[in-house]
Parts: C-alpha cells; sequence; structure tokens
C-alpha cells in the first residue's frame, strides 16, 4: 500500500525526521486558513498523487503570492496528472501539499528496503540527490553506498557514519543525519513499512537536514496489526476494478489487451496471460480468483471481466485440486446466465473430476466452448476473436 | 528413494484443531501421510482426528518422535509457529500459511541461520512424495510415484506439472512449492542439489516466475552443479512492470526480475525452458534419454 507524500511526512515527523512546514489542501476555500497557519512568502505546491516523476508532469509548482498559489491549486485540484509513471489517462489529483519554499545547497538520495535476495533490511544513500535513482543504478552503480542491518543488532551508529562521511556531511550534520537514518529505520520496522525513500534529503542553506520528499509503502500483509495506518488508503489513487475485485476477494489487474482471462492461482493466472500472447492474442487482465472458485465469485469475476470494454472474449482455466471441477463448472454455468455473457467464453477444466465438469458444460444450452487441454483453449479462444474481428 | 520425506516420516500439524488444520490433516491421513499428532495451544490432552494433541510442539516432539510439522496457523501466528518448531528441534517445516508480514519472515530467517531446521514455505502449497507422505495442500490423487523431481514458486502450476508428467508416464519423486513471498524457506538450489543427489530423481522441472534473482542464481548452480535434464517454465513474460501478480514477490523492479531475463540465464546454462504451460511433460520428453 502507497502512502501520499503528505501522510508520509506526518509519519516522518511523528518519528523525527525533519520536513519542511507545510499542510495538504484538499479545498480551495481553506487557502486563507492554511496561509494563516503556515505563514512564509513562497511556496511549493505538489499534487498528491501516488506515482513518481510528478514535477517533469507538471504536479509541482512554485508560486511566490496568494493568487498564483490559488491558481496553482485550483489547476491541479480535481485533475489528471499524467507522470511517466501513471497510465495514459493518469491519477486524479484529490489535494496538493503546499509547503514553504527551502534554500537548498546540496541534493543526497537516501533509501531504506527489504532488500528480498539478502533477506536483510538495506540502506541507500547516494550524492546524486533528486535523480531517479534506478537510472543512477543503471548509468553508475559504484554512485550508490549500501549499508545491510543485521536484524540481531538492528542499525548500529558506524553504518550511519560510514554512509554520512561517504557522502562528506560533516560537523553537526554527521549527527543530524544519524539521528534521521535511525528515526526512518524505527519507523519502518514499527510501521511495518517495505520501502521508505527520501529524494531529495536536502542539506539547506543554514546546514540544516531536511527532507522535501518522501515516499513510504506499507506492507499489506501486516496491515491487521496498524489499523490506523489502514485506514490511510486512497481507493481513487487504484483502478477501480482492482479496488471491486479485492472487495470480492479476487485478484484482478487490467492489461491492454482484448482476451480476459479467469484462472485460480496466481501462477496458473499469469501463465495463462502468457499463453495467450504466445498463440497470438493479446490478455485483457490478470484474475485469479482463488482456491474456493465458488458461483458466486465466478460471476463476480464475470461483471469485473465485462466491465472492461476491450473484451471480446474469454478463457477460463481451472485446475481442479481441492476444488471439484463439477463444482465449479456448476458455477460457471449458473453465473453465465446470471450475467448477460455477450462474448464468446472458452472454458478448460483439469484436475479433480474434470470430465465429469466438461460434459455438464457440453451438456447446457450456453454457448460456451470448452478444450480439452491448455494449447486448444488458446487456440480456440485467440481463433475466436479473430472471427469476430473479420466478421 | 526420494528427497526430505518418506513413507516414515513422522509429523504434526500446528493449528491441527482449525478448519485449515483439520481439513488438510485428514486429507494427509487419507494419503497414508503418517500423522502422529498436532499441536493447538490450550487444547493439550484432547483427541482430535483419533490422534494425541499438544499444548506445544516442545511436548508433541518429546512423546511422538516427529520429524517434520505442517503449519496451518493464521498469519498473525505464523512467525512464532515457525520459530516453535525450530526451537522443538523439528527438522522439516512446511508453513502453507498465506499474508505472513514480510519483517516476520525476515526475523524468522535470521534466526533459522543457525539451527538445523529446513523451512519449506511460507505461502506455498507444500512437499509430497507420492504414494508415501503428503504434507500440504496438494490434490494427492493426481500424483504417481516416479522419478521426476517438481521444484517450484507457484502451487497451482506445480499441480500442472505434476500432471503433465503423470500423464507421460515420468511420475514423481518428489515435488516442492517453495512459495511465492519474497521472503522464503527453501530455495531452489537447496531443492536442486538434493534432486541432483537423490538417485530416483533422473530429471527436474523448475518452475519460476517474475520477480527477484532467484532463477538467475539457479541457473548459474545448475550450470556447475546439475548433471540430471531439467526443464523450466517462467510466468510472467506478459506481466507488466512493477504491477503485484498475486504473489508479494512477483514483482519486477528496475531491469531485475523479468522473465526474459531468467530464460535467457537458464537457456545459457542449457536448460530446456518451454514457453508454454502445455509443454512441461513434452518438454521432459524431449530431455529424457527414451
Amino acid at each position: 500500500m502507497h502512502l501520499h507524500e503528505y501522510q508520509a511526512k506526518r509519519l516522518f515527523s511523528d518519528y523525527g525526521i525533519p520536513v519542511p512546514a507545510g499542510q495538504p489542501l484538499e479545498r480551495l476555500d481553506d487557502i486563507p486558513g492554511l496561509l494563516r497557519s503556515l505563514g512564509g512568502s513562497a511556496w511549493v505546491v505538489k499534487a498528491q498523487v501516488h506515482a513518481g516523476g510528478r514535477g517533469k508532469g507538471g504536479g509541482v509548482r512554485r508560486v511566490e503570492d496568494e493568487q498564483t498559489l490559488r491558481n496553482a491549486v485550483g489547476e491541479l485540484l480535481g485533475s489528471r496528472l499524467v507522470t511517466r509513471q501513471t497510465a495514459a489517462e493518469g491519477l486524479l489529483v484529490n489535494s496538493v501539499l503546499v509547503e514553504q519554499t527551502v534554500a537548498i545547497a546540496r541534493e543526497i538520495y537516501f533509501g531504506m528496503l527489504v532488500d528480498r535476495a539478502r533477506e536483510r533490511i538495506v540502506l541507500m544513500v547516494s550524492a546524486a540527490g533528486g535523480m531517479d535513482i534506478e537510472e543512477v543504478a543503471a548509468s553508475d552503480p559504484d554512485a550508490i553506498l549500501t549499508e545491510t542491518v543485521n536484524p540481531a543488532a538492528g542499525l548500529q551508529g558506524y553504518q550511519c557514519r560510514n554512509l554520512a562521511f561517504a557522502l562528506g556531511l560533516e560537523g553537526k550534520q554527521v549527527n543530524a543525519f544519524s539521528k534521521l537514518l535511525a528515526a526512518a529505520y524505527r519507523l519502518l520496522l514499527e510501521c511495518d513499512a517495505s520501502l521508505l525513500e527520501i529524494n531529495p534529503l536536502v542539506v539547506t542553506a543554514d546546514g540544516e537536514l531536511l527532507a522535501l520528499d518522501a515516499k513510504v509503502d506499507l506492507d499489506d500483509n501486516a496491515l491487521f496489526r496498524h489499523p490506523q495506518l489502514a485506514g490511510l488508503r486512497d481507493n481513487s489513487q487504484e483502478d477501480s476494478r482492482e479496488n471491486a475485485a479485492q472487495q470480492h476477494g479476487l485478484n484482478y489487474i487490467r492489461l491492454q489487451g482484448n482476451i480476459a482471462c479467469m484462472v485460480n492461482g496466481a501462477g496458473l493466472a499469469m501463465a495463462t496471460m502468457d499463453l495467450i500472447k504466445l498463440h497470438g492474442g493479446m490478455p485483457a487482465n490478470f484474475l485469479d480468483v482463488g482456491g474456493g472458485a465458488t458461483a458466486e465469485k465466478v460471476a463476480e469475476a464475470f461483471k469485473l471481466i465485462l466491465s472492461d470494454p476491450q473484451v471480446e472474449a474469454i478463457l477460463i482455466n481451472i485446475f481442479g485440486g481441492i476444488v471439484r471441477c463439477d463444482l465449479i463448472a456448476e458455477g460457471i454455468l449458473q453465473a453465465i446466465s446470471e450475467v448477460d455473457v455477450t462474448v464468446p467464453v472458452v472454458v478448460r477444466l483439469e484436475g479433480t473430476n474434470a470430465e465429469a465438469g466438461l460434459a455438464l458444460i457440453n451438456q447446457s444450452s450456453l454457448d460456451v466452448l470448452t478444450a480439452s487441454d491448455l494449447t486448444e483453449a488458446a487456440d480456440r479462444v485467440v481463433a475466436s476473436v479473430q472471427a469476430r474481428d473479420s466478421s | 528413494m526420494s528427497i526430505l520425506i518418506d513413507a516414515d516420516t513422522r509429523v504434526i500439524c500446528q493449528g491441527f484443531t482449525g478448519a485449515q488444520g483439520t481439513f488438510h490433516s485428514q486429507q494427509a491421513l487419507d494419503y497414508g501421510t503418517r500423522l502422529v499428532g498436532g499441536v493447538t495451544p490450550g487444547k493439550g490432552g484432547q483427541t482430535h482426528l483419533q490422534l494425541p494433541v499438544f499444548n506445544t510442539v516442545a511436548a508433541a516432539v518429546a512423546a511422538t518422535g516427529a520429524q517434520a510439522t505442517m503449519i496451518y496457523v493464521p498469519a498473525a501466528f505464523a512467525a512464532d509457529a515457525i520459530l516453535e518448531a525450530a526451537a522443538a528441534g523439528i527438522k522439516l517445516i512446511v508453513c502453507i500459511t498465506e499474508g505472513i508480514p514480510v519483517l516476520d519472515m525476515l526475523r524468522v530467517k535470521a534466526v533459522l541461520r543457525d539451527s538445523e531446521s529446513l523451512l519449506i514455505g511460507p505461502n506455498c502449497p507444500g512437499i509430497i512424495t507420492p504414494g508415501a507422505c503428503k504434507i500440504g495442500i496438494m490434490p494427492g490423487p493426481m500424483h504417481t510415484p516416479g522419478h521426476i523431481g517438481i521444484v517450484s514458486r507457484s502451487g497451482t502450476l506445480t499441480y500442472e506439472a505434476v500432471f503433465q508428467t503423470s500423464r507421460s508416464g515420468y511420475g514423481q519423486s518428489t515435488c516442492i512449492g517453495i512459495g511465492g513471498d519474497p521472503i522464503h524457506g527453501m530455495g531452489f538450489i537447496e531443492c536442486l542439489r538434493l534432486f541432483e543427489a537423490d538417485n530416483d530423481t533422473h530429471g527436474i522441472v523448475m518452475i519460476g516466475e517474475i520477480g527477484g534473482n532467484d532463477e538467475e542464481q539457479a541457473a548459474d548452480f545448475i550450470q556447475q552443479h546439475v548433471s540430471k535434464p531439467v526443464v523450466a517454465y517462467i510466468a510472467g513474460v506478459t506481466a507488466p512492470p512493477g504491477k503485484r501478480m498475486g504473489h508479494a514477490g512477483a514483482i519486477i523492479s528496475g531491469s531485475q526480475g523479468t522473465a526474459e531475463a531468467k530464460i535467457s540465464a537458464l537457456e545459457a546454462a542449457a536448460v530446456k525452458v518451454v514457453r508454454s504451460p502445455a509443454e512441461i511433460g513434452s518438454g521432459m520428453q524431449s530431455v529424457m534419454p527414451s
């Protein structure tokens, strides 16, 4: 789960990580009140969306009087911001963060994440602050310095000093930097964050450290023990179909193609997408209906798939394990009769009671094609789309 | 022969009296697994499925000599359950539970480094030696005793590989689902090493997916240490970067972890990589001596 910058910065403040004076804003009418409490004479207005590259996308504006501030806020609120990390339609801007401007002496990159290969928390810093860290990693990997934390000892002072001196920090900045890293480490552990990134972490003209940006991703699996953090979720930043899917225990991700698939199991779902592509089609989605593919769940899955206007055919690929294929077939038939399915449907059932399941479908009056194996299923569904396109 | 488990392996279940634990313990018993009891704190002394229930894993081990455990406790308590099993000296810990926080697993793995216990999972179907011992949620009947070792990050794709290797007449020596989480127990390399050393395993199926670089490391290992034929399938060629495809580990971050990178690494190690999940069985036929 992603947090907005303003939410992450509140957490930063709670943990003692210095951030610029600022406040989030959702309504133009709140500007006078915000300026009274925030003060200052120049501000930065930052669109709050779950994507990077906001600056280049026009989502970060520097303003020096109240009227320009009002104009910037007015333009951003309610608009859709497109950046290199968003889809073409962009993300809805529901709020902006207004901050006092800061005189910057230098910019540093700082990131902390769970490294799956090392099975450790890793800290990364680079003197190339403000740049895309993936680009730095690709073009100049030596410019990224890392420290790996042993969970038994936790983050140590020497590790922070190693990074501080390597960055060329001096005097009281070294201590301030170490304190900031220790606070970030505590935040990551206590909030079950999977990623914490400050890019840029700036040294101000006065020599102070300040988190100018903030990115925090939380581990969805750990939200059960952080109900307050779970409440920070902003569904408007996620695909509405993906949200609906989640509510029904389905795992759905929309893709760009026209052949939808409905599969049990995440690995098999990915494999089914690959199979459609391999046979000359384009998958419209990833959809894992999970182990218990009940009629109700299958019906919801159909509704979800058919709400995508690009879908021209559906491939259902179920490997019955503990769940019996004849029960799944009943569920599919019931769902098709309930939901108005207007595109060709190809079903491949394998595993426990597969023959009985396929027989049920073949005997029904509904227009559903069956396939005896994966290859035939893929061929049939791709052919059905090509037949539609050529007619 | 087989790896890790056989007909003599004494198994307990943690989360024994819960719905999942009960259902899959019964399935394991029906399959012939030597299930010798289970653990549910507070229900020690009771009998469940005609087997003894213990309060602690230590008590279960003392009374039954259990060597392996299958864990079906909820995610919030799973790290504790794994560590309890390791502390009690259980040799093989199979954790089926899905949705364990990644920092919990990070701590668990740090402790297990100093332990002799092996962990399979979490978030996995488990392990089965066909005809002998089933520890997990896989459907037993489709397995056939035989000579192909299967190691996979994905549950249902494992079933696909089992189905196809059964149909093509090879059967399976042992099948292991190592799970889809970013931090997990045994990986491809540990399983490949065991399969290579097992006289009863004549060929290996390896099923990977996008995310991380376990498959690339496995490719290196195969090149240097595996003489048996290996067929691989990698899921996620069509997955868009940055999206989480069901498994927390299956995220392509930056240039790392793409299906194409994994496929090239494996092909460079002379592994037969099949592009379609339907070709696992036929791929095996093409590399096995007839």
